[in-house]
């Protein structure tokens, strides 16, 4: 896996409480290949976004990584500190976030956020990095780049402002974009609109994109493989359109069925009963066992790591070759 | 039921609109000599809602699907038109029901942590419905009542003791509908009621949603952004844009043969979880300022079949076909093939 461009081995983030210490990401291990989009699915507080966190290095304290290696083009990242941190975050790694408008300072132009970003990064002069800021939002499809740079925040559309916080992200040319739910905060026309700008951005800068997103139809439009999450434990990953039409773990079949689709009135969605368990109550063995509807004595007792199913992994006593 | 009561419609909306004052404060008129404006945030809505039907508005944001829901349960006065509740119009004084109506209609609201009161327990938030009725029933009658409005929505009558911050999204959800259905109403207002959940909540919230209406007959106007979920649950489906209804028809029928270029490039647009491959066109342009609606067609500037016609004069929404009622003159002319939406 030497082409790998982000390898996350063995990840665990903690949250070290009075009662005991909290783990909401547990032995997660994958990786990014140069222009991949991988997609992250989950409910909410299955850890995905903790994971997009810890890999740029921005967990709240008390979280911390407990244990595990990040490696960014083959150099550990989750021991980086202070200045070289900073350089990381924003040279190397870009982020986009869910709410443009808490991305963005509503007391600067986006033209002045974009120029100080470009210099705090790349060393050219303040002429060039305007000429830079222009050229990045024609590039995700602002009209009248040159007159928009003096405008404020407030003065954009939600779906316009995601893409000068893509612009923000794409600044200094980074290598890993994390994009944690960027389409969720607009429309459906919007959405369409920015899935095709990342896509571009993936293909044409050879960046690897990191999207968290809670859904699967933007994954299914944009990634190429996707990781499926449950309780801060990785349980099925692999490509895309398997996962979708033949799904292996048990929680994404359930999931992948309780997605309403387009024309399908009357017909009652398959649910997956009960609630992803609490942080201080995941059953032992497999955490998804108390709501499986497949599982066997085996569940919960041992925990199961991922096993290899098809042209997939996935984290199911179903898949152990010996099945003892 | 008399044979009156099942033709009447439920609720009845008759060239409804609402405006709100989005003026600068008087010293920044005076200063700027600008004029008073006005935001049309609902303009000229008529529809029905027949009795055991869940009627589906589907929009994106700022289309004024929010407001009329607001409209109907009388949270806000309409600024022309008139509102009908069963043959009941809303008393003169800007917009409110008699009590008698308000008691037949509750409603549902979108975010579950906003809208339950963090200081009560589910019991109180429950039974206050109940207690807001004239006919207040005794406090031993109202548990007994919370008690089996909870079994219904899943959640256990051991639940009536705890506080909202016990919950998750979708068990807060399950206790809104619960305290909704506390005074038996018939009609419900749901304003996006999954849209901050998990989709494997949400089917939770659906399916729940649904078996209570055919336990208890009732009638929902459901409102979503988000067209799957209205394909699961609406009978009927209105399609707004910038404050009108664009497209008014039966569920099935519009994800089948949606007519208006609005609704189509709304269906184009949902991401294709089947990944057939199939060809969709890029969505172009944004919703307007509404504030400064375009003339004509509210929709012309990003409609691809856009004519001098549609520049100028604004569609009504007239019969079309059938049962499907359609605001556009690229339709009523032909302009546009009748083509089937691959879904």
């Amino acid at each position: 896996m030497a082409s790998a461009l982000l390898e996350v081995k063995h990840l665990r983030v903690e949250f070290p409480t009075r009662r005991g210490t909290l783990v909401a990401v547990d032995d997660i291990s994958f990786h990014i290949e140069p222009g991949e989009v991988l997609g992250v699915v989950g409910e909410s507080g299955a850890g995905k976004s903790l994971t997009g966190m810890a890999v740029i290095g921005l967990l709240e304290p008390p979280g911390r990584i407990g244990a595990g290696e990040i490696l960014l083009e083959g150099q550990r990242i989750d021991t980086l500190s202070g200045e070289a941190l900073r350089r990381l975050r924003g040279r190397r790694i870009g982020a986009i976030f869910q709410d443009p408008l808490t991305s963005l300072n509503p007391l600067y132009t986006i033209g002045h956020q974009i120029v100080e970003t470009i210099l705090a990064h790349l060393p050219v002069s303040r002429i060039k990095a305007r000429e830079r800021a222009v050229a990045l939002l024609s590039e995700v499809g602002i009209p009248g780049a040159e007159r928009r740079l003096d405008h404020y925040p407030h003065q954009f559309s939600g779906g316009m402002r995601q893409r000068v916080v893509i612009a923000l992200a794409l600044c200094a040319e980074p290598r890993l974009i994390i994009a944690d739910e960027p389409t969720t905060a607009l429309d459906v026309s919007t959405q369409a609109q920015i899935i095709a700008l990342l896509k571009r951005v993936a293909r044409e800068h050879g960046a690897a994109i990191m999207l968290i997103t809670h859904d699967m139809g933007v994954i299914a439009e944009t990634a190429q493989r996707v990781a499926v999450m449950y309780a801060g434990r990785l349980v099925e990953i692999g490509p895309v359109r398997s996962i979708i039409h033949a799904p292996q773990h048990p929680y994404t079949a359930g999931l992948m069925r309780s997605i309403p689709r387009v024309g399908s009135t009357g017909i009652r969605l398959a649910q997956i009963d009960g609630t992803m368990p609490r942080l201080d109550a995941i059953p032992a063995g497999c955490a998804f066992h108390p709501r499986c509807p497949r599982r066997f004595e085996r569940c919960d007792r041992e925990r199961p790591e991922l096993l290899t199913a098809g042209d997939r992994r996935a984290a199911c006593w179903l898949y152990a070759d010996d099945n003892q | 039921m008399t044979i009156s009561d099942t033709a009447r419609p439920l609720v009845a909306v008759h060239g409804v609109g609402r405006d709100f004052d989005v003026s600068k404060s008087w010293l920044n008129r005076v200063i700027e000599r600008t004029p008073r404006q006005l935001l049309k945030a609902v303009d000229d809505v008529t529809f029905e809602i027949m009795r055991g039907e869940t009627l589906g508005l589907v929009g994106e944001s700022g289309c004024g699907k929010s407001t009329v829901a607001r409209l109907i349960v009388g949270l806000y006065p309409p600024s022309r038109g008139r509102i009908e509740f069963d043959g009941n119009p809303q008393t003169a004084d800007a917009g409110a029901w008699s009590a008698d109506v308000r008691r037949r209609m509750q409603m549902i609201f979108q975010d579950p942590y906003a809208s339950l009161n963090p200081r009560w327990r589910v019991a109180e938030i429950v039974a206050e419905p109940m207690r807001a009725q004239e006919s207040a029933s005794s406090r031993q009658d109202q548990l007994a009542r919370v008690a089996q409005l909870l079994t219904q929505v899943g959640l256990s009558p051991a639940d009536a003791r705890k506080y909202p911050h016990e919950f998750s999204g979708g068990q807060r959800q399950r206790i809104s509908i619960a305290r909704a259905l506390s005074s038996s109403p018939e009609f419900l207002v749901c304003d996006e009621p999954t849209s901050a959940l998990d989709v494997s909540v949400q089917a939770q919230i659906l399916n729940l949603m649904k078996d209570l209406q055919e336990r208890l007959g009732l009638t929902y106007l459901f409102i979503s952004h988000n067209l799957a979920v209205m394909s699961q649950m609406a009978t009927r489906v209105g399609v707004m844009y910038l404050g009108r209804i664009v497209e008014l028809v039966e569920s099935a029928e519009l994800f089948a043969r949606p007519q208006h270029p609005y609704t189509r490039m709304l269906l184009d647009a949902i991401p294709d979880l089947e990944m057939s491959g199939r060809p969709r066109t890029p969505v172009a342009g944004e919703v307007a300022n509404p504030v400064e609606p375009p003339a004509g067609c509210a929709f012309h500037p990003r409609c691809p079949h856009a004519n001098e016609r549609c520049r100028i004069e604004r569609p009504e929404l007239n019969q079309w076909r059938g049962l499907t009622r359609v605001a556009c003159h690229a339709v009523e002319e032909g302009r546009i093939g009748n083509a089937q939406h691959p879904s």
